[in-house]
């Protein structure tokens, strides 16, 4: 039983990510399926996934700063290590995900404009082998993601719901 | 929900809250299923939001399937416009576009360098060439920052059709019966039932004025586009690439396999080949968002500026081959108009570059010998 919770500013930067990152995943996903709204779909995805990669790096000096509160005294160890190796999993993609988006398009030789004439410089160099690697990472990385994703939000819902241990009540609301 | 400041009395800190035994009794039942409804309802939504439940909606890929269906796979090659070579040389602006478009490669004495390709339209790297094969010039402006612009262009004076289905219908009913050799009239007359666009636009491409080769040729954006000036105001466009003083044909028979490429190799390796770039400017009432409808004569045109291209080389060792001209890859001062065909054309270009960049390549069917070529 915990009964501390996260710090107001990490919980503004959790709901934040979760609201921007879901939708991410959902553009995604949805445009490749698309033709009308492809462009229209990736001339978001691009600047809001350069946007969480900027936010992620801000959360982590936040995490260092404001340590979150610790997990149950009592917490089973495999879960504890399921919790901890699933958050690693998270700040890992968080990072990766958009990072692999960034490098695929420099591999492909397209141009990263984010808005009017903002070009990102490549961050790998023109290869049509990197490009198809790096493109599948990005699919199959989005994918996992996703999946650590509801595994999460499963887990939270069993803490709350089932565990009862206010670990679920760390985070939820966005203000004091 | 439940609130947390009413933990379950009984609760202990041992640890046995986890136990399975607590997480499947029978009270903890609706609630283990709450929670599977929740996680359902998400990847439910993930997956209509993928095309994943609705598997008859036409899709990027399905277009491309189409292409390879039709035309075999041909590894590594383009999925469309599949025979082509590279080419490259600079633009040099007029300075007159600046007006209407704020994109710097139009400011008077802007000069780019610029690639490009050549090809032909169909999904067959080892067609042969002929009078009535469609031409294509892709041109990849390198402008200051980093920012590009790609344009494909076709020597065709308008599409055949106005949107994405029209296109994947209209290569069902291109396509060459197996048995006769020639598309069957049936199907081509469905087709034009379903498209009612099509007719007019056929015979106005039927009917064009065929160019020789690639060098006299004019290729054109077809789709439109909106310049944005500095204030921000649109101007409806349609551009060209329009040849300058075009070497005269030679007399020559239209011989062997690769005569069209042939003639423009020996024609860039002897001098430079000029084009002017030429926007012309839609009024009100013009359809922006059909590219089967031309504008009327007599619209302003705009000289943007002047493309010199001096080099030719072939798609192994030139600079076009492992990229991709979605046409909106656009510099800032150039945007997309409401032609759906150009969004998509740019999902439908991404998943042909995706698949032949995985794929080992094999030599084009033109193949330039560049004595002294100092390419990469
Ligand atoms: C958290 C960040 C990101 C997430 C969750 C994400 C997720 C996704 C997903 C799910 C797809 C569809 C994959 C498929 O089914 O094939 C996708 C495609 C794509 N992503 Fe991202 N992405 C992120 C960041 C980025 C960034 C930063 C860029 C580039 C700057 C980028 C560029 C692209 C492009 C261009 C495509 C489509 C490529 C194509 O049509 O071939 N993504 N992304
Ligand atoms: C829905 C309509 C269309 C579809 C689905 C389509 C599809 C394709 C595909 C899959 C490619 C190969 C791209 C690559 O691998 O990089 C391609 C190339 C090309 N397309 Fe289209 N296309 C469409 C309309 C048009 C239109 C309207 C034009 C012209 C003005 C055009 C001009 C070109 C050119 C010039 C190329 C070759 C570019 C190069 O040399 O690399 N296409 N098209």
């Amino acid at each position: 039983m915990i009964t501390e919770t996260f710090p107001a500013i990490s919980r503004v930067f959790h709901w934040l990510m979760a609201v921007l990152i879901l939708a991410m995943l959902f553009i995604g996903i949805g445009m490749v399926a698309s033709l009308t709204d492809y462009h229209w779909l990736v001339s978001i995805h691009k600047p809001l996934g350069i946007l969480i990669l900027i936010l992620t790096a801000i959360r982590l000096i936040n995490r260092q700063l404001n340590p979150p509160p610790p997990l149950p005294a009592d917490l089973p160890a495999p879960i504890r290590a399921a919790a901890i190796g699933s958050h690693l999993l998270l700040y890992g993609l968080m990072f990766a995900v958009p990072l692999v988006g960034w490098a695929m398009l420099s591999a492909g030789a397209y141009p990263v404009s984010l808005f009017g004439a903002f070009v990102l410089p490549p961050i790998a160099p023109h290869d049509p082998t990197l490009y198809a690697a790096l493109r599948t990472t990005h699919t199959v990385l989005a994918l996992l993601f996703f999946a650590v994703i509801l595994a999460h939000i499963g887990a939270a819902l069993l803490h709350g719901l089932v565990f009862r241990d206010g670990v679920f009540h760390s985070m939820p609301r966005c203000t004091e | 929900m439940v609130e947390s400041s009413n933990p379950e009395p009984t609760a202990r800190q041992d640890g046995s809250r986890y136990a399975l035994s607590n997480l499947f009794r029978t009270s903890m039942l609706p609630r283990l299923a709450l929670i599977g409804v929740v996680l359902l309802a998400l990847a439910g939504a993930f997956a209509a939001t993928a095309g994943w439940l609705s598997p008859q909606r036409l899709t990027p890929e399905k277009i491309v399937a189409r292409f390879e269906e039709y035309n075999g796979v041909h590894p590594g090659f383009r999925r469309n416009h599949a025979k082509g070579v590279c080419v490259s040389g600079v633009f040099e602006s007029s300075g007159e576009g600046a007006a209407i478009s704020r994109a710097s490669l139009f400011r008077p004495d802007a000069s780019v360098p610029v690639f490009g390709r050549f090809a032909l339209a169909g999904g067959n790297p080892f067609m042969a060439d002929s009078p009535a094969a469609v031409r294509s010039l892709a041109l990849n402006f390198a402008l200051p920052d980093r920012e590009l612009w790609r344009t494909g262009m076709n020597d065709i004076p308008v599409f055949p059709v106005k949107d994405a289905q029209g296109f994947y219908d209209f290569l069902a009913a291109t396509r060459p019966d197996p048995k006769t050799g020639k598309p069957d009239p049936a199907k081509m007359e469905a087709f034009l039932k379903a498209h009612p666009e099509a007719p007019a636009a056929l015979k106005l491409i039927t009917g064009r004025q065929m160019a020789e080769g690639f060098a006299d040729a004019t290729y054109n954006s077809l789709n439109a586009f909106e310049f944005v000036d500095a204030h921000g105001t649109e101007t409806p466009v349609r551009w060209s690439v329009m040849p300058v003083d075009p070497p005269k044909p030679d007399a020559a028979p239209e011989e062997g396999e690769n005569y069209l490429f042939d003639a423009l190799a020996g024609e860039l390796e002897s001098a430079p080949l000029r084009w002017r770039l030429v926007a012309t400017v839609g009024e009100p009432g013009d359809s922006t968002s059909d590219p089967t409808i031309p504008w009327p004569d007599g619209r302003r045109k705009v000289t943007l500026g002047t493309l010199t291209l001096d080099r030719v080389e072939d798609e192994e060792h030139g600079p076009c081959r492992d990229v991709t001209f979605d046409p909106l890859i656009l510099p800032d001062g150039i945007a997309s108009s409401d032609d759906q065909i150009l969004s998509a054309r740019s999902a439908a270009y991404a998943v042909s570059f995706r698949e032949r960049e995985g794929e080992t390549k094999e030599p084009s069917a033109v193949e330039i010998a560049n004595p002294g070529s100092d390419a990469k």
